[in-house]
């Protein structure tokens, strides 16, 4: 397992095999059946189930705060987690790359962020990780943690990934680069171009759509002529596949292969998770104006987190008592980081013409005559 | 020393950048087995393989998306645009990926890229062959954007610009390709970016302008010297970041500033030109400025002319028509 420093106290901790887990495996002490099949162990399970319950909480509670006035803008992977979750457990944290967009949240608590780092990223405080306070809430990004830095214009992180993965390629790391979005990112031409090249060249690289029905207000049948987005890898020379975002370990199988075919040099492959938006597109978003209260209450079924929490007491795995305790420790984290995030100090607005370029004001020096350079356009 | 064209300068300093750090990868349309289709990438393929110059589809957005990748992941691409006239599909990684990755990751991520691209006119492109794009990107902190003008200037300052930390745009004049040649030095030197030259020194206006127009001001300020006005000619060199300094310097002991480019006029309507730091600087005595470019048509004029000139009209001492007259 690869180890990365925690971002913060309230890191996500997990004991499991993130990466690790090969396929099926024998069942065991630790390792249920449920676990075996999918070649992880019951710690690891239980990890994924604890990252998609911070992920939901750390979420509501952004809106909770969003709607007190505290902060300004929530943008929200709920519905999402499961998939994001499951998909993240497959690559090796510290050593692969994601190149996530703004619903990752159960992508960037699986890869090393903890709900510190995001909320201080909501509250855009001095020590938010992603970018000191710099970008609008939800954009989120980790050089150490190997997750880019992302922006608003979709899909053009998928890009990005891509040349890590060629990067990968010429360097002979061994990284396999991932990256996702929503199924109206897709549609984008950035995704054209870099599944061709990812093709052509068999990068190591992962397209994972997380198809969630909506652009916004556009419904899936304006957006596409096809039922799924994956059906599009075979124009680029790489398998696809449609998983229930809902089924959590269906996710992660899907990803391990994804990964490991990666990993021996086989190429890419197009994951394409059915997903659920459970609120609306924004915190600025009134959702019921195109969408019907019956598919808001349908929609409430396909939900990843009870689903899983039940998969996991069938199984055996998540005794009454580990709940309560998950429970426990998932409210005191997201207790903790909304009170670290707002006592945290703002950013030093001295610091805000830092970091344009790698050096300040490169070349541009004042004459002899003692010449400023304030108020002639900056850098 | 040994004379060399501003092609051949190009190509050997990609070779020996590749030769140097093996992390430089060249990539785009035709770079490869041809060489590019102006031949500036010739050879590398057969030197350096598959791996490292990489021959891509047409997709000047991917071309530069993943080399904004490849440079995050311990590569230092160097990427062509075929024509600087087909980097508009490429314009959304450039401005709103490359420029910020740096700042709104608080440093976190940078991205030591290259785009090397083609411009300007003059060699019957027409709409889509002529295009001088570089004010599109002048504007965008985080940028730096580098025209070199002679054999010497593109070899330093494309050694300097593959070796940044920051993406660089580098725009060459495709008509100075095989017409300009130089003497160019066999040592590892390097131009600093934001460094301009001043290739004539004169005393009456100083002639500010970059790339192809760099020449032009040249020839002309010798035309001129036969009337008695004694011109100094500043090239620029690189716009981003842009040597106030110099620049100020020299419009202090002339007086007066001409800025020519190839460019169309009316795209310079704005703080970014050359000229800028004269007409707005309260240290600076300059009274007189005007500024000549293309047509501002879809079709770009041969050169710039003295049927194009422009006088700008904010300066307090103007003198309508005829900016060069001596005072």
């Amino acid at each position: 397992m690869a180890t990365t420093k925690k971002a913060s106290a309230s890191t996500a901790d997990r004991n499991g095999s993130n990466g690790a887990g090969a396929g099926h495996g024998k069942a065991g002490p630790g390792v249920s059946k449920l676990a075996a099949s999918v070649g992880l162990t019951d710690a690891d399970l239980l990890g994924m189930y604890r990252t998609i319950l911070l992920a939901r909480q750390v979420d509501e509670r952004m809106w909770v705060l969003n709607r007190a006035g505290r902060i300004p803008f929530v943008i929200s992977g709920q519905g999402h987690e499961g998939a994001q979750v499951a998909i993240a457990w497959a690559l090796q944290k510290g050593k692969d790359w994601i190149a996530p967009f703004y619903r990752s949240v159960g992508t960037l608590l699986t890869f090393g962020m903890g709900a510190r780092d995001l909320m201080t990223a909501q509250f855009a405080k001095s020590v938010d990780i992603s970018s000191g306070g710099r970008q609008m809430p939800g954009h989120y990004g980790s050089q150490p943690m190997h997750l880019v830095s992302l922006s608003s214009p979709v899909a053009t992180q998928m890009l990005h990934a891509v040349g890590i993965a060629l990067a990968a390629k010429i360097r002979k790391t061994g990284e396999v680069a991932m990256s996702s979005m929503g199924e109206g990112s897709a549609n984008q031409g950035d995704v054209h171009e870099g599944l061709n090249f990812a093709g052509i060249h068999k990068l190591p690289f992962i397209l994972v759509v997380e198809n969630n029905g909506y652009a916004i207000s556009v419904p899936v049948s304006k957006q596409l002529p096809i039922e799924n987005v994956a059906d599009r890898a075979a124009g680029y020379g790489m398998p696809g596949f449609v998983v229930d975002g809902a089924d959590v370990l269906e996710c992660y199988r899907v990803a391990k292969e994804a990964v490991d075919r990666a990993r021996r040099g086989d190429g890419s492959t197009f994951i394409e998770a059915k997903v659920i938006r459970l609120t609306a597109h924004s915190s600025d978003d009134q959702q019921t104006k195109y969408r019907t209260a019956e598919e808001l209450a349908d929609i409430a079924n396909k939900d990843p987190l009870p689903r899983f929490r039940k998969e996991l007491q069938d199984a055996g795995v998540l005794t009454a008592e580990l709940e309560a305790r998950i429970a426990a420790e998932v409210k005191a984290d997201v207790e903790d980081a909304t009170t670290y995030a707002e006592e945290a100090p703002e950013p030093d607005p001295a610091t805000a013409m830092r970091w344009v370029f790698a050096e300040e004001w490169p070349g541009e020096t004042p004459p002899p005559w003692g010449f400023t350079l304030r108020g002639t356009g900056g850098h | 020393m040994a004379i060399k064209t501003y092609i051949e300068a190009i190509r050997e300093t990609l070779a020996e950048e590749m030769r140097r750090d093996g992390s430089v990868i060249v990539l785009g349309e035709d770079v490869g087995k041809k060489g590019g289709v102006f031949l500036a990438t010739d050879g590398l393929w057969a030197e350096f393989g598959d791996d490292r110059v990489i021959d891509t589809p047409l997709t000047e957005s991917m071309i530069v998306g993943a080399s904004i990748g490849a440079a995050i992941n311990g590569l230092r691409p160097v990427a062509e645009i075929q024509f600087a006239d087909f980097i508009a599909p490429a314009f959304n990684q450039l401005v709103n990926e490359a420029a910020r990755m740096r700042y709104r990751s608080n440093n976190g991520f940078g991205v030591p890229m290259t785009v090397r691209a083609p411009y300007g006119g003059g060699v019957h492109g027409a709409l889509y062959h002529s295009q001088s794009v570089e004010a599109f990107f002048a504007h965008v902190p985080g940028l730096k954007v580098v025209i070199p003008s002679t054999p010497h200037d593109a070899k330093g300052l494309l050694r300097t610009a593959i070796r940044d930390d920051d993406p660089v745009l580098f725009f060459e004049h495709k008509k100075m390709y095989r017409s300009v040649r130089g003497e160019v030095p066999d040592t590892d030197y390097t131009i600093p970016l934001g460094s301009a030259a001043i290739t004539r020194p004169g005393s009456q206006i100083t002639v500010i302008g970059y790339g192809l127009m760099a020449h032009y001001a040249l020839e002309a300020a010798e035309l001129v010297a036969d009337e008695g006005i004694d011109v100094e000619v500043v090239d620029v060199r690189s716009l981003r970041p842009l040597d106030k300094a110099t620049i100020l310097t020299s419009v202090q002991k002339t007086g007066k500033a001409m800025v020519v480019y190839a460019r169309r006029r009316s795209t310079t309507s704005t703080v970014r030109s050359p000229g800028s730091p004269a007409r707005t600087s309260p240290g600076c005595p300059t009274t007189t400025s005007s500024r000549t470019g293309s047509w501002s048509t879809p079709r770009r004029s041969r050169t710039a002319s003295a049927s194009s000139r422009h006088t700008d009209r904010r300066g307090p001492r103007l003198t309508g028509g005829r900016a060069a007259e001596p005072s």
